[in-house]
Parts: C-alpha cells; structure tokens; sequence
C-alpha cells in the first residue's frame, strides 16, 4: 500500500474508530468509579434496549429524533456552520405542528393534519433558525452565541405560551388539550396489525419511516443538487467559493433554515406520533445529542443513522440500566454524550499524528 | 415612600446576590476570550465546580476546602479544554459543548454514587457554608435616614464571595490593562502571530488565561451551591453560565462594562421575582417569561448591531497554527 492510501485508511477509518472506542472506554472508566461492573452494566443496557419487542420500540422510537436533530447539525456543518441551536428549533417546530393541528377543523381528515403538523414543524424549525441566520449572514453576529440565546429564548416563550395561553381550561397541568385522533400519526404497532402481525405496543410510529425518507433527501441534496453543491463549497473554502458564484449570505440562510426545518420535525414524533398534545420539554436533550450523532456519523446520512440508532440503544437501555441497578440513573448516557462529543469532536485528531508516524512514516527519498 | 424605598433597596439587594456568580463567570470568560479561546463551558465548569463545593463541604465539614475543591474541578474542566482546543487545535465550540454536558451528567451520577439522594447533596449545616457577614458599625449608623437603610440592607450582610466578586472585577481591569501580562494577553487574542514572533509561547498564554477562567468560575460554582443555596441540587446552575457569556458579550469584553451588565440581568430576575404574578398599572401583568428571557434578548439586540456594536476580540475561536 503507498503512503497515500495509508492516510485515507487512518483518517477515514481507524481514527473515527479509535475516537469512539476511547469515549466507550471513558465511559467504563466511570463505571468503574462508580462501582459498576461495565461489562454487567453493558448486558443490561443492550437487553433493555433489543431484548424484547416494545424494548425495540423504545429505541427505534428515540432513535428518529435523534436522526432529525443529527441531519439539522450534519447540514449546517456541509456549510461550515455550528448549529448549537438544535434544541430552540425542535421546541418551537413542535410549537408549529400543535399550532396547525389545533387551527385546522377537528372533522377533517388525516390527509390533511399529517402533511399539515409536517408543514408546521418544518416551517416553525425553519423560522427559529432564520433570525440567528440573518444576523450572522448579514449583521455579522456570530451564530453560536445567538443560536444558544435562542434555545433561552425559545424555552421561556414555551413556558409563556402553553401556560397562559394554549393551556386545557380548567387543567392545571401545562400541557395543552389532546389533538383530535384523527391528527395522530400512527403507531407502529398499528400499523403492524392492519398487515395481521401483532407486535407489542410501544411509541414507535411512523415518524421513523418519514425520518428515513428526510435521511434520503438530505444525501440527495447535499451530494446531487447545485445547492448541495454550493452548501458544501462554502463549507470548505467560502472565499474560494465566491470565486466560483456562490453568495455564501444565502448559503448560510439556506443551511440554516434547511438546518432547523430538519431539528423541527422532532416534535412530529414525539407530540404527534406519542403525546398527542402540547407538552413542555418534550425536546429536551435531542437537540445537543444531535451534535454528538452528527460527529460520530461523520456529517453523512448513513453515518448519522447508525450514530443515532445506537443513541436510541444508549437512551432506552439507559432507562432499563436505571431500573435494575439503584445506584445509577439514566444521565449516565448524557455522560457518554458528552464523551462522544469530546473525542469524535473536539480531541477527534488527538490520535492522527501518532498514527501516521507508526503506520505511514514519511520514506526517505533515495538519491540516485 | 419608605415602603417602596425600602423595597427597592431589597430588590437590589437581591440583585446583588444573584450578580455574584455572574460576575465571577463572566471575569472567567473575560480572560478566555481576551485570549483567543472562545468559553461556552462557563456554565459547566460552574455546575462541576458547585457539585465539587457542596461535595467536599459535606465531607470534610469545611467551606474553605469545599471552595478548594470547586477551584480544583473547574481548574481541570479548563485544562481539559485547554488540552483540546489549544494543543490538540480542536474545535472550541464543539469542546465547550462536551463540557457542558459532562459536567451535567457526571454531577447527577457521581452525586447519586456518593449520597444516594437523587443526585443530590444532604443540606449543609451552617458552619459547612460561607454565611453573611455584618459590617462593622451597622448599629452606629443604622438611625441615619437613608445612608442607614442602605449600609444595613444593601451594603451589609452578604457572605465574604459577594464581597470578592465586587472587588475582583478592579483587579481584573488592572491585570488586563495594566499589566505586562494583561498586555500580552490582549495582544495574543488579537494577533496571535505578532506574539508568537515577539518571542512569547501563545501555547502558555492561552493556558494561562484559561487556568485563571477556572479559578473564577470554581468561585462561582462555590458560591451557588455552598453560599448562595446550602447544598447541590441537579441542574442548579441553571444557565446562569450563559447568562454570563451573554453579559460578557453584552458588556464589551471589558471588565467594568462586564460588572454593569452582570448587575443589569441581575437585577432584572430580582425584579422578575417580585413582579410574579403583580398587576402594574397601565402595563398590566408583565410575563415573568419576557423579564426571564429579557438578559438573552438583549444580547441579541446588541449582537445585531442595534445598540451599539461589539467587537470581539480579532482571532477568537481561531486555533493558533504557528506554520501558517
């Protein structure tokens, strides 16, 4: 193999691996802090989270959101972009999506709610990102700092909307009232049973099906369309970009709105698949795992569906791992969220210059 | 009259309080982002640090080592960044948000280790904590109209962090401006190069700074959980670490316009506190939501160039490549 190929294979394959692996073993290494035997612990979880049907359900079921908010971080990174505002957006997509459901008559049917809550979170997704986008593209703001305020903002506005104003009258609890079941997407169980095959019941609906399908026009658009193209020119070299036709002022209101649309749709699975109301929260943590989805998926679809299926594994079989054991409860996956954000992303080429002395050394020329 | 005098002047009183870990944070941040290194950890490195105090005062009965080890956690949690961002030149967003998150997790479940109480710590007894302090002559004064209330209320019995807080924002304007460090800290955070070729290592000062971020925001964390509240509960810095960089923002990167923001947002959820669910005249109820929300969208306002403009400091969030 020559030297070249040698680096591909390290940079594209061992040093993503190895990242991961060190995070996985950090994460033993506070199991082990903790007096948990990991390995144990590791039996439990990947029970909780494959050893039975609605166990299945449960991860499949967390795994879309995480592909949403995973895609929303992937699309603005193609455009050099850091979307830390992943949780703002999912709020208020879902914000959008309880909106049209409530506004559209109760008798009308679900050809109309579905595609109608989809346009809503979409849209609203898109709007929360627009603001932060039009500030950094043309009042030179820096995206970051706004995106965070944004998540602050979107929160209070929550609090503020869905208990003075979207509240059930006569409730106390801040949730609002139940969308009609019409506007229901349906469960997968459901689903399953109209084909006359039972499965157990579980929140799984068929928000992941529609999560596959955004996972598809994402590698379409970012890889086959001019604006794929273009997103990903400014990614690499904006100023070289311009040189080529691109205003990197649009490509970043493009990527960003395409970018919140994408985290909207959170509230499409989780409000509309499950809760079928308003409640607060409901985004709560998705929007930030989605960072660590779209590191560890390396920016690509399939990456980013392998990455969140195995978030989905850590979320359900976290919840089982709390259950069985009393002295560890379920933010033991926000700790290996944060692992996996620090070594696939921030130290992700710690390793690189020790692999590249050990295994494709530069060779000394030979005069002759 | 004095009704609502009295009343003001415990309103501010409380803002006071609720400035002190901004202040220190933002001072912590201040220094980081002089440097070149964005900080968007404030708010973990404050939580680790708080969870550490209120650990630490528990089991070893005293405040001081609780401060101690506050300092000591928030230190490493700068290093840690240090260690990614400026030797490894890694993304100083990215490595922020993985300390924001490590931070929140690893309190709940070392917490949930050590005390078995949900993730928190057991309530801290009186000589455990940093308590309030009465100044001297409160009595002597106290009949004097006015100056009298204000000594008594405002100025008197805060716990020795407030008071520390109040004092390190002069000291910090003195380092940064009129130092041989703080000039080459400024400088470092503009061009990086310029330093480099000067002779100096951008490597150490950029640890430097971050080294100094930690000690402060460990005070901070120490002061939420050991002085302010009288123990660790999950999650209880509450975002107050953004609340810091957007007073950081908001005040300019410099040290007393810093202090004025810190005091502004904190004066702001003083007011948000006692106007819960009061009808103002002629504005009617005020959502406690919009006063909540108000320190983050003001920093927007600014940010897009409305109120003035900031500058940050030239190559922030830049890793310094010396080839280049």
């Amino acid at each position: 193999m020559d030297r070249n190929s040698r680096l591909n294979w390290i940079n594209r394959l061992l040093l993503p691996l190895l990242n991961v692996i060190t995070a996985f073993a950090a994460t033993a290494v506070i199991f082990l802090l903790i007096d948990v035997n990991p390995i144990e612990a590791t039996k439990i979880l990947l029970y909780g989270a494959f050893g039975y049907e609605e166990g299945i359900g449960y991860t499949l079921y967390y795994a879309t959101n995480f592909i949403f908010t995973g895609l929303a971080v992937a699309i603005a990174f193609h455009a050099g972009l850091f979307n830390i505002g992943g949780e703002g957006q999912a709020y208020i997509g879902g914000l959008g999506s309880a909106l049209i459901i409530l506004a559209i008559d109760p008798s009308a049917s679900a050809w109309v709610f579905i595609p109608g809550s989809i346009i809503g979170g979409l849209l609203f997704g898109a709007l929360w990102a627009l603001i932060p986008a039009y500030l950094q593209a043309y009042r030179g703001s820096h995206i970051v700092i706004t995106t965070i305020m944004f998540n602050f903002i979107a929160s209070s506005l929550m609090v503020y909307l869905v208990v003075n104003v979207l509240r059930e009258v006569g409730q106390m609890q801040p949730q609002s009232a139940f969308f009609p079941s019409a506007s229901w997407l349906p469960f997968m169980h459901d689903v399953f049973a109209n084909f006359g095959v039972v499965i157990e019941q579980s929140p799984l609906n068929l928000s992941l099906f529609l999560a596959l399908f955004f996972c598809f026009l994402t590698w379409v658009f970012i890889w086959h369309t001019r604006w794929g193209y273009a997103i990903r020119a400014t990614g690499l070299n904006s100023t070289a970009a311009v040189y080529s036709g691109i205003k990197p002022k649009q490509i970043i209101i493009l990527s960003m709105c395409i970018s919140g649309a994408l985290a909207g749709l959170v509230g499409i699975n989780e409000l509309v698949g499950y809760q079928h109301r308003l409640v607060l929260d409901f985004h709560f943590g998705y929007g930030f795992g989605g960072i660590a989805v779209s590191l560890m998926g390396r920016n690509h679809p399939i990456g980013i569906i392998i990455a969140a299926l195995l978030f989905g594994v850590l979320y359900q079989g976290g919840a089982e791992l709390a259950f069985e054991m009393s002295n560890i409860s379920r933010d033991i996956v926000v700790v290996m969220q944060a692992l996996i954000i620090l070594f696939c992303g921030a130290l992700q080429y710690m390793y690189q210059p020790w692999l590249i002395r050990t295994l494709a050394p530069i060779q000394e020329q030979s005069h002759g | 009259m004095d009704d609502f005098l009295l009343t003001l002047v415990l309103t501010l009183d409380a803002a006071m309080r609720v400035s002190t870990p901004l202040i220190l944070a933002a001072m912590a941040g201040l220094f980081a982002e002089r440097s070149g290194v964005v900080d968007i950890s404030l708010e973990g490195k404050m939580l680790a640090s708080a969870f550490a105090a209120a650990s630490a005062a528990v089991v070893f009965g005293s405040p001081w080592l609780g401060l101690l080890a506050a300092i000591g956690v928030s230190c490493v949690l700068a290093m840690l960044h240090g260690f990614a961002t400026i030797t490894h030149k890694g993304d100083q967003i990215v490595s922020g948000v993985a300390i924001n998150i490590l931070a929140a997790g690893l309190t709940i479940i070392l917490g949930l280790a050590w005390f078995h109480r949900g993730g928190g710590t057991p309530t801290l007894a009186n000589d455990e904590r940093f308590l309030s302090i009465t100044l001297p002559g409160v009595d002597i004064i106290d009949h004097i109209p006015l100056i009298g209330v204000i000594y008594r209320e405002l100025l008197s019995g805060h716990n020795i962090l407030v008071y520390l807080a109040f004092l390190v924002v002069p000291l910090v304007w003195w380092i940064v401006f009129r130092t041989r460090f703080g000039l080459r800290l400024r400088a470092v955070g503009e061009n990086p190069a310029a330093v480099d070729t000067a002779g100096l290592s951008v490597i150490k000062l950029r640890y430097k700074a971050l080294l100094i971020g930690g000690i402060l925001c460990g005070i901070a964390g120490a002061y939420i959980s050991i002085a302010h509240n009288a123990q660790f509960t999950r999650d209880m810095t509450a975002g107050q670490g953004f609340i810091a960089l957007a007073a950081l923002i908001f005040g300019k990167w410099r040290p007393y316009t810093v202090l004025s923001a810190c005091l502004l947002f904190g004066f702001l959820d003083a007011v948000a506190v006692r106007l819960q669910g009061v009808t103002l005249p002629i504005i009617g109820e005020v959502p406690v939501q919009l006063i909540e929300a108000a320190p983050y969208l003001l920093t927007v306002v600014l940010l897009a160039g409305f109120i003035g403009k900031a500058i940050p400091p030239k190559s922030i969030g830049v890793p310094y490549i010396k080839e280049r």
